[in-house]
């Protein structure tokens, strides 16, 4: 195997370049934009570095405790920044404990089944596998969540008539918010199967890219990358799913009417 | 049939004691705003009282389950709308939500010409007028041939003619089949000539 090649801090360097000159083109144009640019390439530096050492630490001391630990932070940071988002929407009551369990439950479970099942690595709680393919799995599943959560909040709003006719037509809440809910879940899936759609054709994803990169073969690496996906596909569902079935019954009260 | 005791709903009625009779037609009029259409949500359960009693047929609407009272007490909501696709499929949808069987095509016909639409049953829904379009809603409650009628300005949309025949088909349903109705209309015509009963809700209402 090819050793890989290690970027020096003047190579790395050197790629600031791309955000530069972005930013050049924005000051010109006089887009209000700069300042986010500077904020978001710097962020992004400090973050990935302290990430780099503190996978350094993690990986060397590969304790159960740890990787744990890092699966639940990885879970809090998702849930918080789902619900951040949503902080100007007046949601139902229990909203945000829905996504919260949501997105722990889709992505728990599916990681789960990934390691123990499809991958059975030894042992299972092995950082090096564990908490990249965490990282993926939950990174998706909130991108999905969020966009399930939006359209629920949205469809219940605007539809709040056709959803009382429904219940005033002797519909149960379920038959009322069914609509919605089918939407919400369609449209929250998509882009996971759209990724898959032009996976390998359009792009090379991160994750095989890195692994190709790193001196693997294409051949393990596509196999890693389809079962990634799948993974994704699966938690991405799960979480959205239960975020859905659980949110849409927080808009009826127990004498199935509309909550005001 | 309905019994209203000591009942408040904030700010919009409060009523210490009304009597809705079964087999009648009562008519409820009063300016807009006054808690017309508050009042039938609340013999639906489809909003609940602050405070007092709604009975129906001697049972307290707190012990009936909303969902079995919605079976025997149907409401035409005010400007009720439809959804987008055929007549047959808005009185299909209201029949699946009371999981009752599809009648034949023919009854379905015949209900259609009863609210005076004269359209195929596959005609889209999108197409129609106003005013056909809330007979069309209508003839969605009709399908279900529920003991009690809840119906909330049945003509807002519907010029004179087209109203006082639709309102005679009602009395007419109300006397043959021994149906309750409770009627919300604007027209005090309409509810001297047609109505068993007249309620004035100014009288109740707080807003
Ligand atoms: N869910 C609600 N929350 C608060 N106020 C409400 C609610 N529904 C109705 N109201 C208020 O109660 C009052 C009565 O409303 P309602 O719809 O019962 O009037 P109405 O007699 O049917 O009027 P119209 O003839 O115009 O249909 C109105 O002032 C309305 O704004
Ligand atoms: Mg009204």
């Amino acid at each position: 195997m090819q050793e890989l090649i290690k970027l020096n801090i003047i190579q790395l360097s050197l790629a600031y370049l791309f955000p530069l000159l972005l930013f050049v083109i924005l000051k010109k144009r006089g887009l209000k934009r700069e300042w986010e640019l500077l904020l978001a390439t710097f962020r992004m530096t400090v973050q990935l570095v302290l990430a780099g050492y503190i996978l350094v630490y993690i990986f060397a001391k590969a304790t159960l405790g740890l990787t744990l630990l890092s699966f639940f932070i990885m879970e809090i940071f998702a849930v918080l920044t789902v619900i951040r988002k949503f902080q100007k929407d007046q949601m139902p009551k229990g909203m945000k404990r829905t996504v919260a369990f949501a997105i722990f439950t889709g992505t728990f479970l599916s990681l789960i089944y990934f390691v123990f099942v499809v991958i059975g690595v030894q042992p299972w709680y092995e950082p090096r596998y564990l908490i990249p393919l965490a990282g993926m799995i939950v990174g998706n599943s909130m991108t999905g969540v969020a966009l399930a959560l939006r359209l629920l909040l949205d469809g219940m709003k605007k539809n709040r008539v056709v959803v009382e006719e429904i219940l005033i037509l002797g519909g149960s809440p379920k038959e009322a918010a069914k609509e919605v809910v089918n939407s919400a879940f369609e449209a929250a899936i998509m882009p996971t199967i759209t990724s898959m759609m032009s996976a390998g054709i359009v792009i090379l994803p991160g994750m095989m890219t890195g692994q190709i990169l790193a001196g693997a073969s294409p051949l393990v690496a596509i196999s890693y990358q389809l079962a990634i996906m799948l993974a994704i596909l699966g938690s991405v569902a799960l979480s959205v799913i239960i975020m859905l079935s659980l949110g849409y019954r927080l808009y009826f009260n127990s004498e199935v009417q509309l909550k005001k | 049939m309905f019994e209203i005791i000591d009942m408040d709903l904030k700010g919009i009625i409060s009523i210490p004691y009304l009597k809705i009779e079964a087999n009648k037609l009562t008519v409820i009029l009063g300016p807009s705003g006054c808690g017309k259409t508050s009042l039938l949500k609340l013999l639906n359960k489809l909003i609940s009282p602050d405070s007092g009693d709604i009975y129906y047929c001697g049972k307290n609407l707190k012990d009936i389950n909303s969902l079995e009272l919605r079976k025997e007490v149907v409401m035409l909501s005010q400007n009720s709308p439809l959804f987008p696709e055929s007549i047959k499929d808005n009185l299909k949808a209201a029949l699946n939500y009371h999981m009752l069987p599809i009648p034949e095509n023919f009854e379905l016909r015949e209900i259609l010409k009863q609210v005076g639409i004269n359209k195929d049953l596959d005609d889209k829904v999108l197409f129609l007028s106003g005013g056909e379009k809330s007979r069309v809603a209508l003839a969605r409650v009709l399908v279900l041939d529920p003991q009690v009628y809840l119906l909330d300005e049945p003509g807002a949309s519907l010029d004179e003619k087209t109203e006082i025949f639709i309102t005679e088909m009602l009395k007419d349903i109300c006397q043959k089949k021994g149906k309750t109705m409770v009627m919300v209309t604007h027209s005090k015509e309409i509810a001297r000539k047609y109505g068993d009963v007249i309620i004035d809700l100014k009288e109740y209402s707080r807003g």
